[in-house]
């Protein structure tokens, strides 16, 4: 009898098919709201169109951190966007992607999105609902095509209920793929680093920073604009880099080679390496180029001709600025953390 | 020999409680999903439907995918192996100038897929029509308002995923005068703003009225050309301009090319 038994248990084990475990709401509506810090502009992107839900956003999160959206299943979204990392690639100038392959740009980082008026360092992608499209198709990325994500979404027991939970019912479409996973990465609000809290009279500079703030404001924040720290415009930074034509490749005006998006430069610290082509690892290899590395070109932005002259002294000052960009609470909020 | 028919007895045993215990277990997959209530229309449907039927030709001859060959006017010779575009923003216009605007009026002609070439224009007043205005393409706001559905799901494979927008017209061919190692010539004409725009208006007149009611569908037999792509305004050959897959002055010059290729062959009540 005991045989039996045992022999039923395992019997059961081995064909409870789809009986995926139920998924237990990770968060509740209240942990998930659309942001605008005081003081910010309008989001451009905001979710009357998709509306937020905790179930959306947990959608979202799973599909964010599936390997499952790449062709041999190896890859993810967060395969190359760390949260610790401010969603960048820590430790790499290009990420692989499927067999290895490397793409030819530094993985940008992913926080106040819904600001974003495009997409890629070349602003090729216009739009957040869109925007995975690029990295899950692309052959050096995840290299798959969205027929085979909604195949293997569909087959999956555990996303049956997860797009039940979101949508209603376990249908998988395109649309629905991209509006979830919209709602996870528009949720990544970046807004509480020292710097804000400086800002919002809560915390204050020390003196170093202040120093280097004010050297920011006056060297710095034409075109790292606050508080995004971007004015999402496309320039030349005298990096030049022959092979990619940057922003021309998108709009086809010679007047654009070599233009890039301006990045934000909230938790810099933490997104290392630097650049469109990730050639700079520290701080002070950025700085240095402003100061002494500008090549001249014909599209160099007007505002670096001749460089920035900073101190060794102005330096150190504006990185200690640049740290209080740091925000901890983004970087470890459990929201936002792997999940699988 | 004993304890072989007690260890295929007790296999039996076990496969037996194997098939119970499935059975049991095999989860429940149909639910049963109350039906939804129909909402009762306010007032009563009197739209009725036009239908458009599209023939794929190359300078006459019907248009058949990969083994036939034609003839292009630079006399190239080449072969098809994917056409589609989109028509979309379908108005119906009477004599009088009364104008149906049909809403969420995106449709995706892809010649492998016969079903793709009936266009049903939907919630038509009963009307007599005189002439049919669209798109070719897909308009500038659909291709800045995020992920979509139906023909305009990236899934159809006409949506540009490094340089965000809608491919407005596809073809895809062999021609022996391409300079391809592979013999391809590729066009994807996009690009939905701007001067190098690949969206094109169509108006076309009928040579009678297309005559709506609520339960009389028209159709309207439309022919579309593919010939008239390499033709006028903009002459080209497949040795020269082979390639097109950004947008720029060559896929300008396709798409006012392709702007010529539709006309009226029948409108039948």
């Amino acid at each position: 009898m005991k045989k039996t038994l045992s022999i039923l248990f395992i019997s059961f084990i081995a064909f409870s098919c789809s009986v995926d475990p139920e998924i237990k709401p990770i968060i509740t509506e209240d942990e998930i709201k659309e942001v605008v810090p005081e003081g910010w502009p309008t989001p451009i992107y905001n979710f009357s169109s998709n509306p937020l839900t905790a179930d959306g956003f947990t959608l979202g999160r799973f599909l964010f951190y599936d390997p499952i959206l790449s062709s041999d299943n190896t890859i993810s979204c967060g395969s190359c966007h760390q949260q610790f990392a401010a969603f960048a690639n820590v430790g790499h100038d290009i990420s692989h992607g499927v067999n290895g392959l490397l793409g030819t740009r530094n993985t940008p980082a992913i926080q106040n999105v819904n600001w974003l008026p495009a997409f890629m360092h070349d602003g090729g992608i216009n739009h957040i609902e869109v925007m995975p499209l690029g990295p899950i198709t692309n052959p050096v990325e995840m290299n798959e095509t969205m027929t085979n994500v909604v195949a293997k979404l569909s087959a999956s027991g555990k996303y049956k209920q997860l797009f039940t939970k979101a949508y209603g019912d376990d249908m998988v479409n395109t649309q629905r793929i991209f509006k979830a996973i919209a709602q996870f990465m528009g949720t990544m609000y970046s807004y509480n680093s020292k710097y804000d809290k400086v800002k919002s009279g809560d915390e204050s500079f020390t003196p170093q920073e202040q120093s280097g703030y004010t050297l920011f404001v006056q060297k710095c924040s034409s075109c790292h604009k606050e508080p995004l720290f971007s004015d999402y415009d496309y320039r030349n930074n005298g990096l030049v880099a022959y092979a990619d034509s940057g922003r021309a490749h998108i709009t086809g005006n010679p007047s654009d080679r070599y233009k890039f998006k301006t990045p934000s430069l909230r938790n810099i610290e933490k997104t290392a390496p630097y650049m469109h082509d990730g050639r700079f690892y520290t701080l002070d290899q950025c700085l240095d180029h402003y100061v002494s590395g500008i090549v001249s070109s014909p599209t160099l932005d007007p505002l670096l001709v001749g460089g920035i002259s900073l101190s060794a002294q102005d330096k150190s000052d504006l990185i200690a600025f640049l740290k209080t960009l740091t925000d901890t609470k983004f970087l470890t909020d459990p929201r936002y953390s792997e999940i699988h | 020999m004993w304890y072989i028919w007690v260890s295929i007895l007790f296999m039996k045993k076990i496969f037996l409680l194997l098939i119970i215990s499935v059975s049991i277990i095999s989860c429940k997959k149909d639910e049963v999903i109350p039906p939804k209530e129909l909402p009762m229309p306010d007032v009563i449907d009197t739209t009725g439907f036009l239908e458009i039927h599209i023939a794929n030709v190359v300078n006459g001859t019907p248009l058949s995918l990969h083994t036939s060959t034609y003839v292009s006017s630079a006399n190239d010779t080449f072969s098809v192996d994917i056409l589609k575009y989109y028509i979309s923003n379908v108005q119906l216009v009477t004599a009088s100038g009364y104008t149906y605007t049909e809403v969420e009026s995106y449709y995706l002609v892809d010649h492998s897929q016969p079903n793709s070439l009936h266009l049903m224009i939907k919630k038509v007043p009963s009307n007599h029509f005189s002439s049919i205005n669209f798109t070719i393409g897909v308009d500038s706001t659909r291709n800045v308002s995020g992920s979509q559905t139906g023909a305009l799901d990236p899934l159809n494979d006409m949506f540009w995923t490094w340089n965000s927008g809608y491919i407005m017209a596809k073809m895809e061919g062999h021609s022996p005068q391409s300079p391809e190692p592979t013999k391809k010539i590729v066009y994807h004409i996009g690009g939905f703003s701007g001067k190098f725009s690949g969206i094109r208006n169509v108006s076309l007149a009928f040579p009678n009225t297309a005559d709506v009611t609520k339960n009389h569908i028209p159709i309207l037999n439309l022919k579309a050309d593919l010939y008239q792509w390499f033709v006028q305004p903009n002459f080209s050959n497949f040795s020269t301009s082979y390639f097109i897959t950004s947008i720029g002055q060559e896929s300008k010059d396709m798409a006012d090319n392709y702007a010529n290729m539709f006309s009226v062959v029948s409108v039948v009540n």
